[in-house]
């Protein structure tokens, strides 16, 4: 009878608490998955500013000759500048022109200058930037090329404005349902709870085999998001295709990511089960 | 003597209009063996439910070891509680647990888990000859069985003060024998008060004890 009872005992305890346990997994799980997509498209998108950058400069006009230095001290913005030589230009006039008209030319020819800035700049910016340089006299024209401002940009920027929002909304329903599985816990645990109670238990030592199961829970949730970004790394199909559109980027840090994301799971669950402990259900 | 429990005016009630005990003055002393019995529904229970801070005194004063019942805190009440063993007619043992675990309980609460916790678990089940079932869990075990182990835990954490509702109420004669000595065995070597709610006070016990009757709300010592 023993053994019997011992092993019918042992699968209704483990098959209820599985169950229980995916309940919650699953749960942390959609938080710390909508925490990291956001993450990763928030770090595409620093990539591919970056990218941007690289390949951005505004194009400045002037009647004199400028220094390096001179540009930077106009804004914090401007990371370096150089010359764009003019050489080209009139080589290409030669066959059009008398060398005499041509020397005129390259009297009278303004400088041309590329300044390369310290990062991607917002069309706003590039405006405000375009103001600041025209303000000096030797400055006649400055060309932001605002208007070609990269549409996949934009819409990227707005990508990640849906999943921010998308994940704030996740994580607050999310939490709720949280919420409602451990007051199921609290409710299933509550005969063991009363008893401990009447031996003088302190809430926290009552409460220990929820949060117990709340810690459980939230590293094998973490674990799990680790294993589907493994998955997602070791397959590669999603850094091919950023690839593809010159974006280079990790878009899981086994480290620093693992360790953020099971830090927010520890956290929401340990907070949820405190709330349950100490608010606890008037029905109960 | 120094007293234990000691009730003043002590109304208790579980609704607003209705009195259970009524303006009840008493007092049990340390060390005594005290058996509290009534008719079904006369508040025998719920005396008790007050001396372990179930339910609080509707009116008057209630003392139990020194503390104050009324409005007590949780704190306090936690603490008076780890001094305290109850044992319940439907003996209230953790199901999910052994029943060497279900008698460490009272000592996993005062912190007590290693190798002392454990020798005293063993001598308690040893006392309630259930050392053989250390390793089964409560519905493996008969009630008399179960009414034993509520008894050992009870008795784990050398409590000042021993509760016991109707400890004995539909138990076979062997399990009652055994709570009956052990509770006659807890009051007259360890000096522990022993308080016995019950409908029959059993013949033949080896020690002294007050009787306590309650009738129509009043509390009445019978001599």
């Amino acid at each position: 009878m023993s053994l019997t009872y011992t092993i019918i005992l042992t699968r209704v305890i483990s098959m209820k608490s599985l169950k229980n346990h995916l309940s919650l997994i699953i749960a942390l799980f959609t938080v710390l998955a909508s925490v990291q997509i956001y993450v990763a498209v928030d770090r595409t998108i620093a990539a591919y500013e970056t990218r941007l950058k690289d390949d951005y400069s505004v194009i400045v006009v002037a009647n004199k000759g400028f220094i390096p230095a001179e540009f930077k001290s106009m804004s914090s913005m401007i990371e370096r500048s150089e010359p764009i030589s003019t050489t080209q230009v009139l080589e290409r006039l030669k066959g059009e022109m008398s060398q005499k008209n041509l020397d005129l030319l390259r009297l009278t020819l303004p400088k041309f200058y590329r300044i390369y800035l310290n990062r991607y700049p917002s069309p706003k910016e590039i405006n405000n930037l375009q103001h600041l340089l025209q303000r000096n006299s030797s400055i006649e024209r400055v060309e932001g090329f605002a208007q070609t401002h990269d549409t996949v940009y934009k819409l990227m920027l707005l990508f990640k404005n849906v999943v921010q929002i998308f994940s704030i909304a996740i994580a607050a329903v999310t939490s709720l349902l949280i919420l409602k599985e451990m007051r199921l816990w609290q409710f299933q645990h509550a005969e063991r709870m009363s008893i401990m109670a009447l031996f003088g238990a302190p809430v926290w030592l009552r409460s220990a085999v929820l949060f117990r199961l709340a810690i459980v829970d939230a590293i094998i949730a973490t674990f799990i998001l680790c294993l589907v970004f493994f998955v997602i790394d070791y397959y590669g199909f999603l850094v091919a295709q950023l690839k593809e559109i010159g974006i280079s980027v990790q878009l899981f840090n086994f480290v620093s990511d693992a360790l953020r994301s099971l830090a927010i799971a520890l956290g929401v669950s340990i907070a949820l089960t405190f709330m349950i402990v100490i608010f606890p259900n008037e029905e109960d | 003597m120094d007293k234990v429990i000691i009730a003043q005016n002590l109304s208790l009630s579980y609704k607003e209009f209705e009195t259970i005990i009524s303006k009840a003055n008493f007092s049990i002393d340390a060390g005594s063996f005290v058996f509290i019995t009534g008719a079904s529904g006369s508040g025998k229970s719920t005396l008790l439910k007050a001396f372990y801070g179930a339910i609080e005194p509707k009116q008057g004063q209630l003392s139990v070891g020194g503390i104050k019942m009324n409005r007590i805190s949780t704190s306090k009440l936690n603490f008076l509680r780890r001094h305290i063993g109850i044992v319940f007619q439907d003996y209230k043992l953790i199901k999910e647990w052994t029943i060497e675990k279900n008698v460490m309980l009272p000592l996993i609460i005062s912190g007590y888990t290693g190798d002392v916790g454990g020798a005293q678990v063993q001598k308690l089940l040893g006392h309630v000859k259930l050392i053989h079932q250390a390793g089964k869990y409560p519905p493996e075990l008969s009630g008399g069985e179960q009414q034993r182990v509520a008894m050992a835990r009870a008795l784990a954490h050398n409590p000042i003060l021993i509760l016991a509702d109707e400890p004995t109420g539909n138990l076979d004669e062997y399990s009652a024998s055994v709570i009956w000595s052990l509770l006659e065995g807890a009051n007259a070597q360890l000096k522990t008060t022993v308080v016995v709610v019950t409908h029959h006070i059993p013949e033949g016990l080896n020690v002294p004890y007050l009787h306590y009757h309650i009738d129509a709300g009043n509390i009445n010592e019978i001599a």
